[in-house]
């Protein structure tokens, strides 16, 4: 079983974006799992979302403490929120970031930065980063292949909406596979 | 067939197809979600009913409460502080013998003021004569509400019955459920046949005044009434199992119980948890296993008895608490054990969305070995 553990603020899309993932992988054949942590219920306030996948029915139901994977919507909650605890050796994580993080990254971990803001802004005209980061997801990690991920976000947007994400996820996988 | 879906949207599909005649419901959270895909499908018309939007959940129950009086199949949903102020209507529809099925996406109580999960809001609706399942995944959530239509309708039953299904743990998590359709559900739920209904045409009452020459015998019916769930749950759960092949043919699940000499017993969505850390504790050689509570009204007293015949020790994870006294799961389990000699032990576990992990149970099953036990577990001592 694999675990992704997504940090974010209320009203970047954390929850959607586990949801999708999920989706997303569920669709590529394997069981998946996402649900989310809400602290307080406003926007603004430190958000987790967590994924499982497995290639069996998953019943652990407690939150994700040693996660395979994380993703980090806003590097302003680095400091604040230890978004690196428990990764273990080899892990993967995505972060949003505009410049490089000068906050001390466990050094075994793999670390792929990006900036979903300004890819999110220019496509969207939104800084909303979920669908971004998940084409980052994608492709850093493949549990998840494009065509899913393109299926699961057309499935929740509509219209120009659903292909303005699609644009933003594919711009941040061909970003991250140029750096893989 | 199989899909991804959140628990809620599973319920509320599960809902569609036991074909309810009216809804009456108030959003809260962690519910919320439910009833709103139900009022979307009631206004696209793809569901045939009357969607009565209320101002509480104290009119949302009564208006439940008419509608089932007058022949209708309904359906409600609540949870936490919308369940304590339909306290009075829920011992009223039970008493009225009148089927009503409830979801209840469990949550604390107020105050102080939590969103988060735990049992404490269905548990407190213990002694009201409605029957109590309890879900341990979303295919199970869904399941439970066509076994609890089959079950709360039979003659032999009329009561009404709260589907528990964990908030936020169950209710807001994406996870594959195998969606039954429209046709097997009709096959195994037929339409709601009330023995007696309000009609202006042959009018009757229902619910008069019972002096104490009567008011007794009502009590004792309706407690009659329960124990006969007990049966007739089984025989539900065995015609599902016929045509969707998943087995409710049982109140409880076994897992790893044969030869157990510590065996957990719990409710809903931690139970996943358990059977987890149970694997992992037999791979290093403990011989742990788990009686998982489905329903708890009526408790399955004979059943709890014959599966816990030959364990050690009991370890009871409670997610509720009688204040001044104990879980509510744990004293039944006493009671069931009373005389056989069998160390109960109980845990005050999980409130208020206080997450359980697997490290969590590995230790609960080291304490009740060491027979420590009638305790909350994980307790914050410098907050205290």
């Amino acid at each position: 079983m694999r675990e992704l553990r997504i940090h974010g603020r209320g009203g970047q899309g954390s929850v959607t974006a586990a949801e999708l993932i999920a989706v997303a992988a569920f669709e590529g054949g394997v069981y998946a799992q996402a649900f989310p942590a809400f602290g307080v219920e406003r926007r603004g306030a430190p958000v987790q979302a967590f994924v499982r996948f497995s290639d069996k029915k998953i019943r652990l139901r407690s939150q994700v403490y040693e996660p395979d994977y994380v993703i980090v919507q806003d590097s302003t909650l680095i400091g604040d929120v230890n978004v690196f605890s428990g990764m273990k050796p080899g892990a993967v994580a995505i972060v949003n970031t505009e410049r490089p993080l000068t906050r001390q990254v466990p050094s075994e971990i793999t670390l792929i930065t990006l900036d979903a803001t300004g890819i999110a802004l220019e496509v969207l005209g939104l800084p909303i980063t979920n669908t971004t980061l998940m084409g980052a997801f994608a492709a850093a990690t493949g549990e998840i292949t494009t065509s899913a991920l393109e299926d699961a976000i057309r499935a929740r947007f509509s219209g120009d909406l659903a292909t303005k994400n699609i644009e933003a996820a594919r711009r941040a996988e061909s970003l991250v596979k140029g750096v893989a | 067939m199989m899909e991804i879906t959140e628990g809620s949207h599973a319920v509320a599909h599960a809902v569609k197809l036991c074909r309810p005649q009216v809804i009456a419901a108030y959003p809260i959270t962690p519910q919320t979600h439910i009833v709103e895909a139900l009022a979307g499908m009631a206004a696209d018309g793809e569901i045939d009913c009357e969607y009565i939007t209320v101002e509480s959940e104290f009119s949302a129950l009564s208006a439940c409460l008419g509608a089932s009086a007058a022949g209708s199949r309904v359906y409600s949903a609540t949870t936490s502080q919308g369940l304590a102020l339909m306290f009075e209507v829920c011992f009223n529809v039970a008493g009225l013998r009148l089927p009503v099925v409830m979801t209840i996406a469990n949550r604390a109580l107020g105050a102080p003021l939590s969103i988060w999960n735990d049992q404490q809001d269905s548990i407190s609706l213990r002694d009201s004569g409605w029957l109590q399942f309890y879900a341990e995944d979303n295919q199970e959530a869904a399941d439970l509400h066509y076994l609890a239509y089959r079950v709360a309708e039979d003659h032999r039953v009329l009561l009404p019955a709260f589907v528990c299904f964990d908030g936020f743990v169950l209710s807001h998590t994406y996870e594959p459920v195998n969606v039954a359709s429209q046709e097997e559900i009709d096959r195994f739920l037929p339409p709601f046949q009330p023995p007696q209904r309000l009609d202006s045409k042959d009018p009757i009452s229902m619910g008069m005044y019972a002096t104490p020459e009567y008011y007794m015998e009502f009590r004792y019916e309706t407690d009659a009434a329960m124990h006969r769930a007990n049966a007739v749950i089984q025989e539900a759960g065995m015609a599902f199992d016929e045509i969707f092949g998943r087995n409710y043919c049982g109140l409880t699940e076994s897992y790893r119980l044969d030869d157990a000499e510590t065996v957990f017993i719990a409710m809903g969505s931690i139970c996943g948890t358990v059977k987890d850390a149970i694997d992992q504790m037999r791979d290093e050689g403990e011989k742990v296993g788990l009686l998982r509570i489905r329903c708890f009204r009526p408790f399955p007293l004979e059943e709890v008895r014959a599966a816990l015949r030959n364990a050690a020790v009991v370890a009871v994870l409670d997610r509720n608490i009688s204040l001044g006294s104990r879980g509510a799961v744990v004293l039944e389990v006493r009671d069931a054990l009373y005389g056989s000699g069998v160390k109960v032990l109980g845990y005050i576990i999980g409130l208020g969305g206080r997450d359980v992990t697997k490290a969590d149970i590995r230790k609960v099953a080291q304490l009740a070995k060491s027979g420590e036990g009638d305790l909350f577990y994980g307790l914050r001592r410098e907050v205290l």
